[in-house]
């Protein structure tokens, strides 16, 4: 299934709910699915910023058995609100154990056909939209790295800008101001 | 100089008559327009720093600051060697008794400037600001109040009050958002230098130096909002139709009503019950995340704001994470109280 078919699986899935409190109801029970962060990555450094409600997202690269060639990013994650984390969940279910490519190239715009898109738009109040950017971070990262295995380390964007800082997502940052934006329309 | 730009000055200068009216200043070049309480304070801020900060002096505000009400201090505190100081927070939201036998007391001989918030947005708290004002007077302290929350719910009466400097938003008097006002008195506001220069606000421009404009043109460089500004007169006027103490009655009213009804929920904490209060109620619920509650309550058609509501240090205090607020203006009825509680009620169901 392409991310494309798994977006649309949701909005069907969604479909079936005529009222807003039938959805929200499945939604918070799609947060109890959410394979969720080992305790050793739920840490400040993983914290997605500009959420309202805590999230945590760590993110693996690992070769499939059946296809030798190709890296694909396993995400985990948890938040401290059960709606957003039926929406990370949701995020998740769509993105994961895909190709940096596809993670790259997928639009979040089912979000907004399922009657979600206050919790994505890129406001102050909930910025889960920080939560998409990071994962395609996460995405770009990996698919410039050459290690097939194992976590995302964050050398390469330290020598492509030559900046030193912590955190994955000020090391993004600082590749956005180099100029790389692969995931702008 | 033509017939529409006259009239558009008339009226922003009206306007500024009518808030002069409205907070009972003396003079109307005592009302100085801004883009808000933000603007407000960084000006207030910025030009205090210059007239009268020292390596060592302190800046004294509370722990129920807004952001807006910290930040442009601990700038200015920064940049010329200053100290800020912070009057605690008790349990209940109001502001820490000085104890008089207490070596650290509030106000001391290096208190610069004294800033406060008249009402505080997160937890509804009116605090005695006269009392505190004249005590800062006595010492010599200059004080600036932040009235963003008390403009549209207490009658504020800057001569009464005694303060310096009053700073408030608009949009939180039913204005137009980018307007606001930043009171000073005369006396103050002649020693202030301006902060921002630019047009308007000048008298005579050389390459060599130039000379400012008077009061209140000093203070506002570039062009103004003059259409906000207009509207800003006339939603003061509005309020004026009506009397502000029976306003402020029925506000209390629906407080007393929403806290006794949100009570029985269980688990439900109010976060702010000082004696003296605005109708402003934050909660939080145990084993419920506001965010959460406040999406539920959303779907339900209930505006309520979530969050640290721009008071993180406060937040911390408390040892919460944010909490859900409802906040009741003099429009709001009863029936939509009990809708409220109805709707934090279904939410919590569902949360869980
Ligand atoms: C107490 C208080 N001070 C300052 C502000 C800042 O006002 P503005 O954003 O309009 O400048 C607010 C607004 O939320 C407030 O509630």
């Amino acid at each position: 299934m392409t991310i494309t078919q798994a977006q649309q699986e949701v909005v069907d899935e969604f479909a079936l709910f005529s009222d807003w409190q039938d959805r929200y109801e499945h939604l918070i029970e799609l947060g109890k699915d959410l394979p969720l962060i080992a305790p050793e990555h739920k840490t400040d450094d993983n914290l997605v910023r500009g959420c309202q409600s805590r999230v945590w997202l760590h993110a693996d690269v690992s070769t499939p058995l059946d296809v030798t060639d190709q890296k694909v990013i396993h995400f985990t994650a948890d938040s401290d609100a059960m709606i957003t984390k039926g929406i990370v969940a949701l995020l998740v279910r769509v993105f994961n154990d895909r190709t940096p490519q596809e993670i790259l190239g997928a639009s979040t715009e089912f979000i907004d056909k399922i009657g979600l898109r206050a919790h994505l738009s890129p406001n102050r109040a909930n910025g889960l939209s920080a939560m998409v950017d990071q994962m395609k971070r996460y995405a770009l990262a990996f698919s410039s790295n050459s290690t097939k295995h194992g976590s995302w380390s964050p050398a390469f964007l330290l020598n492509s800008c030559q900046v030193r800082g912590p955190g994955l997502w000020s090391l993004a940052m600082r590749t956005v101001r180099c100029g790389q934006r692969p995931w702008a329309p | 100089m033509h017939t529409l730009s006259t009239k558009a000055t008339e009226a922003q200068e009206a306007a500024r008559d009518t808030i002069r009216r409205h907070i009972n200043a003396r003079h109307a070049h005592e009302v100085i327009f801004t883009s808000g309480t933000t603007a407000s304070i960084n000006l207030a801020a910025n030009s205090l720093g210059q007239l009268l900060l020292k390596n060592g002096d302190e800046v004294l505000i509370s722990g129920m600051e807004h952001h807006a009400n910290i930040v442009p201090w601990q700038m200015v505190c920064e940049r010329y060697g200053a100290k800020l100081k912070v009057i605690p927070v008790t349990d209940e939201g109001e502001l820490e008794p000085r104890r008089r036998d207490d070596a650290t007391e509030y106000f001391t001989e290096r208190t610069k400037v004294f800033a406060i918030t008249h009402v505080s947005n997160t937890l509804g708290t009116i605090n005695p600001i006269k009392e505190l004002i004249a005590q800062a007077r006595k010492q010599g302290i200059i004080t600036v109040v932040d009235g963003a929350q008390a403009i549209a719910h207490l009658n504020v009466d800057v001569q009464d009050l005694g303060c310096d400097l009053y700073a408030f938003s608009g949009h939180k008097a039913y204005g137009p958002t980018g307007t606001g006002v930043l009171y000073g008195r005369e006396e103050l506001l002649e020693r202030m230098p301006p902060w921002q220069g630019g047009g308007e606000m000048i008298d005579v421009v050389t390459f060599e130096k130039t000379t400012y404009a008077k009061l209140p043109f000093k203070f506002e460089a570039g062009t103004p909002h003059i259409a906000g500004i207009i509207g800003l007169g006339e939603a003061i006027r509005w309020m004026e139709d009506y009397d502000k103490a029976a306003m402020a009655a029925h506000e209390h009213k629906l407080l007393e009503h929403a806290t006794k009804e949100l009570l029985t929920i269980d688990g439900l904490r109010i976060i702010g019950t000082a004696k003296e209060k605005v109708g402003v109620i934050g909660f939080v619920i145990g084993g419920v995340h506001h965010y959460d509650l406040g999406t539920l309550l959303d779907q339900q058609g209930i505006a309520v704001r979530t969050g640290h509501h721009c008071t993180q240090p406060l937040m911390e205090r408390f040892g919460v994470s944010g909490t859900t607020r409802a906040s009741f203006a003099c429009f709001n009825t009863v029936a939509e109280v009990d809708a409220l509680v109805a709707g934090v009620k279904k939410g919590v169901k569902m949360l869980r």
